[in-house]
């Protein structure tokens, strides 16, 4: 059994590995909640790990990757959740089976989040590096500004649409108010679950994971590592970049419909869509591991479920997140940090690596 | 080194879960083994962030109401417990704060402060059916369509409208210029419901000028197209920080209209390095003023300033009656700690219409509809000399 699995590819090894990892998490969590062993707090935040989990290993898609540096990925799950809950709240009627809508909704907040990773894509990927990075922080900002002074009714008359206030949309007395600028999307049904959010974790997974091992896969990592080289060779770059950026903003839209269906009031602040949320993703990524997927994955649990397992420091919360995040980083990546841990945790070594094999980065 | 770290990272996720696991089973076995039953009282409210300040003094005020309630013998002869968890003014996080809480084990919801957090909490304590009142949460969707959900403070609309029809009642002015935040729910919400009702009243607005959170320090353009209109009363329906700036900016610019504001002017006297005698003859409608002369204002005032040395703000009064208010509730119910939060819920809600309190924020008495409304007369106050004067 043991030389069957090593037989196998390393990478096909690896994405084993983490699927299986999921799915134990999975397993393990629902047995737990049958048992009624789960706190509130925790059955809570399954939902919100999904969407942390899915956004982070979708940037990684594009910092690990693709080697560029998105600032406006929060934008894309903005426009995800706009999109969706806008749909699930016209159609709360229409359609009543909450699986069929959500469905629904989970295409169409990718398509929209996807098409906006294109359109905005195709001017910013003429840029690289810190001027690509911010360029994206400007976009991200710019779509979270847009929604916030967007004003949706419908009344008997079809829909009506203003930029101005709720006053100006001039609806009939029977109208509602779907998108209130600031006030956002209100009474968006809670389709979400947890089984919904880790089967689209294990789809999300499936998508990147077979990406990266593809030829266009190859194609986007070859651009990373160098970008003359690729060119010389004949790889499309716009087309390679593009798709990359695309894949992994309708992921975030993804993320953003779970975000959506979770909650019933949904509004973009700075704190959930702005430019905070997008450095937010970034950090899960960084500390992971740049092109490590696994360690996204968990980065992401980690330090989604932190700042609520410290509340029991109250005040002092937000500060110990902070000197936690610090410390997480340095025993990740400080050159010496890694040192040590070579020399005095090389025994753990459970998921092993063939000895023939060179040390390098796993998906 | 990599697997190293991935296992490390695992170990620690593992632990993570276990330990979260097991903090409930500890909590639970903890509120069986105290031997005095006692109410728990939740409250969510930004204690961090931006908007940490109205946390922070809901969190105060309510305190001082749960230790004054304490000492006087409890609810029902049963002390409080009382704990607030801080939600950064965001929706997920008042969502998490509120499952610490329910793991906690309480019994009754104060909050939450902010509105959109509100709204997302509101349906999950439908859902759960456990009773909740929110001192501060304005926006219409926060408390309505849930019959579990009670406010102490006016919803933005009834501010808005009340705005109008008190303006239009004591005729002081038919030419109404606005400047709002567009970005903020409060200053659109009341800016919304104000239009509406204006027109109603026969009132004309000559100038609707908004700005937002990104750029409120200069407005000389929206004053001038206040003045451009010929306007003789600027409402605003923003928070003091702003109306200061706006006030001092008028005055250099040589504009004198007259100033009508809503609560979120409250404080506007203790901005510092604002020149307090241009805040002359601003006119608000608030529920409640620090410097109101009763023996119930100042009581509450001497306890706030001694025990967290500050003047309290009007949320702190909200807070403070939504505390008084659970206690009136919970007498005419007769609830005790042993009934389950869904039983108690059921139970405040059929006694929530029929107490009448006489709180900070309603001398002469708040009593609640079943839609969770409140019902008070707001004060008309005037600023003269440095001080709030009652208009009426």
């Amino acid at each position: 059994m043991w030389k069957k699995w090593m037989a196998l590819k390393k990478t096909t090894r690896s994405s084993a590995v983490t699927y299986a990892i999921v799915i134990a998490a999975y397993l393990v969590i629902q047995l737990l909640s049958s048992l009624g062993l789960l706190s509130s707090l925790f059955t809570g935040l399954l939902v919100p790990l999904c969407t942390y989990v899915i956004l982070a290993v979708s940037l990684n898609l594009v910092v690990g990757f693709l080697g560029e540096l998105s600032l406006g990925h929060a934008g894309f799950m903005c426009v995800g959740a706009f999109a969706s809950a806008f749909f699930s709240r016209c159609m709360e009627d229409a359609i009543p089976v909450s699986g069929l809508r959500f469905l629904i909704a989970l295409l169409i907040g990718a398509a929209v989040a996807g098409l906006f990773g294109i359109l905005i894509g195709i001017p910013v990927l003429r840029l690289k590096g810190d001027y690509l990075a911010i360029v994206t922080l400007a976009f991200g900002e710019i779509i979270k500004n847009v929604i916030n002074v967007l004003f949706i009714g419908r009344d008997s008359n079809g829909f009506h649409f203003s930029t101005k206030d709720a006053v100006s949309l001039n609806m009939e007395p029977d109208g509602e108010v779907l998108i209130n600028g600031p006030q956002g999307i209100t009474g968006t049904p809670k389709d979400a679950t947890f089984t919904i959010g880790v089967i689209l974790i294990l789809i999300s997974l499936f998508l990147i994971i077979n990406l990266i091992n593809s030829r266009s896969g190859r194609a986007i990592m070859a651009i990373r590592d160098n970008r003359i080289a690729a060119e010389s060779i004949g790889i499309n770059i716009t087309k390679y970049k593009l798709m990359a950026f695309a894949i992994s903003a309708a992921l975030a839209g993804v993320a953003g419909v779970l975000y959506a269906h979770n909650l019933s009031t949904l509004t973009a602040t700075p704190k959930n869509f702005g430019y905070n949320m997008s450095i937010m993703i970034l950090v899960f990524v960084v500390l992971g591991g740049i092109g490590s997927i696994r360690g996204s994955i968990i980065a992401a649990v980690v330090l989604t479920l932190l700042p609520e397992m410290l509340r029991g420091l109250s005040d002092y919360r937000m500060l110990i997140y902070a000197i936690v995040l610090i410390l997480m980083m340095l025993f990740n990546w400080a050159p010496k940090a890694i040192e040590w841990r070579e020399r005095h945790l090389s025994k753990f070594r459970f998921f092993g690596r063939r000895k023939d094999e060179p040390a390098g980065k796993g998906a | 080194m990599n697997k190293v770290k991935r296992f490390l990272g695992m170990a620690l996720a593992a632990l993570m879960v276990v330990s979260s696991a097991a903090g409930c089973s500890s909590d639970t076995a903890s509120s069986e083994s105290t031997g005095e039953p006692t109410f728990k009282i939740g409250s969510i409210g930004p204690a961090t962030g931006n908007n940490a300040a109205y946390g922070l003094a809901v969190q105060n005020g309510a305190q001082i109401a749960v230790d004054e309630i304490n000492a006087a013998g409890g609810i029902n002869g049963y002390q409080i417990e009382f704990s607030f968890e801080d939600d950064e003014s965001d929706a997920e996080k008042a969502v998490n704060a509120y499952n610490v809480l329910k793991d906690w084990g309480m019994q009754m919801l104060l909050g939450t402060v902010t509105s959109a957090p509100c709204t997302a909490v509101a349906s999950e304590t439908d859902n759960d059916r456990m009773f909740q009142i929110t001192p501060s949460g304005t926006a219409v969707e926060s408390v309505q369509g849930h019959d579990n959900v009670f406010r102490v403070c006016f919803s933005d609309p009834a501010q808005g409208a009340k705005s109008a029809e008190y303006i239009a009642t004591k005729g002081l002015a038919t030419k109404i210029a606005v400047i709002y935040d567009s970005s903020d729910v409060y200053s659109s919400g009341i800016y919304s419901a104000f239009a509406a009702e204006a027109e109603n009243q026969g009132l004309e607005i000559v100038a609707a000028e908004a700005f937002t959170a990104d750029n409120k320090t200069d407005f000389s353009v929206q004053l001038q197209k206040a003045k451009d209109s010929g306007a003789e009363l600027v409402f605003l329906p923003i928070y003091y920080q702003e109306a200061s700036a706006i006030l001092q900016q008028a005055d250099n610019m040589g504009y004198k209209p007259m100033y009508f504001g809503c609560d979120g002017l409250d404080g506007l006297l203790g901005v510092s390095g604002f020149d307090t005698s241009l805040a002359e003859g601003v006119m608000l409608l608030t529920p409640f003023s620090a410097d109101a002369q009763d023996d119930k204002t100042q009581a509450f005032n001497a306890a706030y300033e001694e025990a967290y040395g500050e003047t309290p703000i009007q949320f702190a009064a909200d807070a403070y009656d939504g505390i008084y208010a659970i206690k009136l509730a919970a007498e005419q119910a007769g609830i005790t700690p042993d009934m389950d939060y869904t039983e108690i819920c059921e139970k405040m809600i059929e006694a929530m219409p029929q107490i009448e309190l006489d709180g900070l924020t309603g001398i002469g008495g708040i009593t609640w509809g079943e839609d969770g409304e409140p019902n008070k007369d707001p004060k008309g106050v005037i600023i003269e000399n440095g001080a709030y004067v009652s208009m009426d």
